[in-house]
């Protein structure tokens, strides 16, 4: 099953989507163009992975790590599906980053690798903009670049992880104005996402509606106001945001 | 008396309560109750962030390394983190020590709490955004290097005991003079006051929310003074912000503590 979240006449509704169709919970069939897309679902921690994709570590020179790099993100930070991006007047870097968003369902910790994925609820696409300028060496990546406001377009669907029958063989794909840019596969990341899972619940406790965002493959490039970005992974959906120019 | 909100465990949101001047008793829900016959839970919902080297000293102390790899040059825009819902216990909550180690960091901190919705706030008009103040305890692991995100030194379950309360902030006269203590078995461990913050309340709202925005209810820690005491398993740890509370933990091996949290 694909469950999204919109603003449907006035209100905030649970949808789910069937042959390409998007219904409401009451089954009432909706034209996706009367729809404002939110985030799947309410985030509680969101959790992102740093340089998990070999080939992104290299392109940027860095050693793959050798325990999972993990930062914290504000929930500022999330704006569903078909929204815009904004890209401050200031920057001369501004990159999408395709990534899978995986989310949980289960309260655990200390979570054997074999079990990770009974913790896990379901899938969706993230794009985590990133912007290069602000990136500093503390606590790096720092808020400044990585959890400004609207930065991480997310959803449109959750996606059941009985759908699915590979989370670590899956395609994913950026396009710019159409424009193939990124694309990898899943099975390309460092640390998979039984390993991500176990890792963070040896000392933390995970809970239902936490999201961990699993790292981007390599092909980061500057998007520029106006550009169309699309992000897809296979199975799991395609997210459409565009970037805007800061007012004022 | 001191107007503040209170979160009762059973409770299923916050209640405003009159505090007595002298911290002991509560007037709540039409009755007037002894402070320690108050079940307290934690009184946030939001996120809570916090800032590193924002003490002058504590920045001082570590500015020489800042010019040295991997650093480089001094931080531009606050170094902020978070202290995830997991972190977080209330008052006379028992703060977990895990297995390997025999020493914890105590990080005291004055928290803001945010009132309503900040984006891009001026620091002329920043305090009108405060809903009022609280007391965090940023529990670590210790460490040194501020290079990597330390997530596992600083994001650990039970690692931010904050409260007792929110103390309404139009109660408080100057939140930029205030005396922070930190006792450990009641013997002082630390002093500090917030007259040495580097950034301000004012001026942390207005740079935090220069591209990040604040819901009402969020918690901007002020960060931690200098020479942050250690301590132990069994040890009691006080935290007393002039005018906002004292905010008690004891340190528990997390074994002892498992599966008894909810």
């Amino acid at each position: 099953m694909k469950r999204g979240m919109v603003l449907y006449k006035g209100k905030v509704q649970s949808v789910f989507e069937r042959d390409g169709h998007i219904y409401t919970e009451g089954k009432t069939m909706i034209n996706e163009k009367d729809v404002h897309w939110l985030p799947p679902i309410e985030a509680k921690t969101i959790f992102a992975l740093g340089l998990n994709y070999r080939e992104h570590a290299k392109e940027l020179t860095f050693q793959p790590p050798s325990e999972p790099l993990v930062f914290l993100k504000g929930k500022n930070s999330l704006i569903g599906h078909m929204n815009d991006t904004v890209r401050p007047k200031d920057v001369t870097y501004m990159h999408y980053e395709c990534e899978l968003a995986v989310i949980i369902g289960q309260r655990g910790k200390r979570i054997p690798i074999k079990d990770a994925y009974n913790y896990v609820r379901g899938y969706t696409v993230a794009n985590d903009y990133a912007f290069r300028d602000y990136l500093e060496n503390y606590y790096r990546p720092n808020f400044c670049a990585k959890s400004r406001d609207a930065s991480t377009p997310i959803g449109p669907w959750l996606v059941d992880k009985e759908d699915i029958s590979n989370p670590m063989n899956l395609t994913l794909k950026t396009y710019v104005n159409g424009v193939l840019v990124q694309e990898g596969n899943t099975s390309d990341m460092i640390f998979s996402i039984p390993e991500i899972i176990a890792y963070l619940s040896e000392f933390l406790t995970l809970q239902p509606g936490d999201i961990i965002l699993t790292g981007t493959p390599k092909g980061a490039l500057n998007t520029k106001v106006g550009d169309e970005v699309v992000t897809e992974i296979e199975e799991i959906g395609t997210l459409v945001n565009r970037v805007v120019d800061e007012i004022g | 008396m001191k107007r503040i909100w209170m979160k009762r465990r059973g409770k299923d949101r916050l209640e405003p309560a009159l505090l007595n001047s002298v911290g002991e008793s509560v007037f709540i829900d039409g009755q007037s109750l002894s402070i320690d016959a108050v079940s307290l839970d934690v009184p946030i919902s939001g996120t809570v962030y916090n800032v590193l080297f924002n003490y002058k000293k504590a920045y001082e102390m570590f500015r020489t390394n800042m010019y040295k790899p991997p650093y480089e040059k001094p931080p531009k825009y606050p170094v902020l983190y978070m202290k995830p819902m997991n972190t977080l216990i209330a008052h006379r909550s028992s703060i977990p020590v895990p297995a390997s180690f025999k020493e914890l960091m105590i990080g005291p901190s004055l928290g803001l709490v945010i009132g309503k919705r900040a984006t891009k706030v001026k620091e002329q008009d920043a305090l009108s955004y405060i809903k009022g103040l609280i007391i965090a305890n940023d529990v670590q692991i210790p460490h040194s290097n501020y290079y990597r995100p330390a997530i596992k030194e600083t994001a650990r379950d039970g690692f931010c005991p904050i409260g007792p309360w929110i103390v309404e902030h139009g109660q408080i006269e100057n939140i930029d003079q205030l005396q922070i203590r930190v006792f450990i078995n009641g013997r002082l461990a630390l002093e500090n006051n917030t007259s040495n913050l580097l950034r301000s309340a004012r001026q942390l709202i207005a740079s935090v929310t220069d591209f990040m925005t604040l819901t009402e209810g969020d918690v901007l820690l002020t960060g931690i003074p200098e020479n942050a005491p250690l301590a132990k398993r069994k040890d009691i740890v006080t935290i007393e912000i002039e005018r906002v509370g004292r905010l008690e933990n004891e340190l528990v091996d997390e074994a002892v503590l498992e599966g008894g949290r909810g």
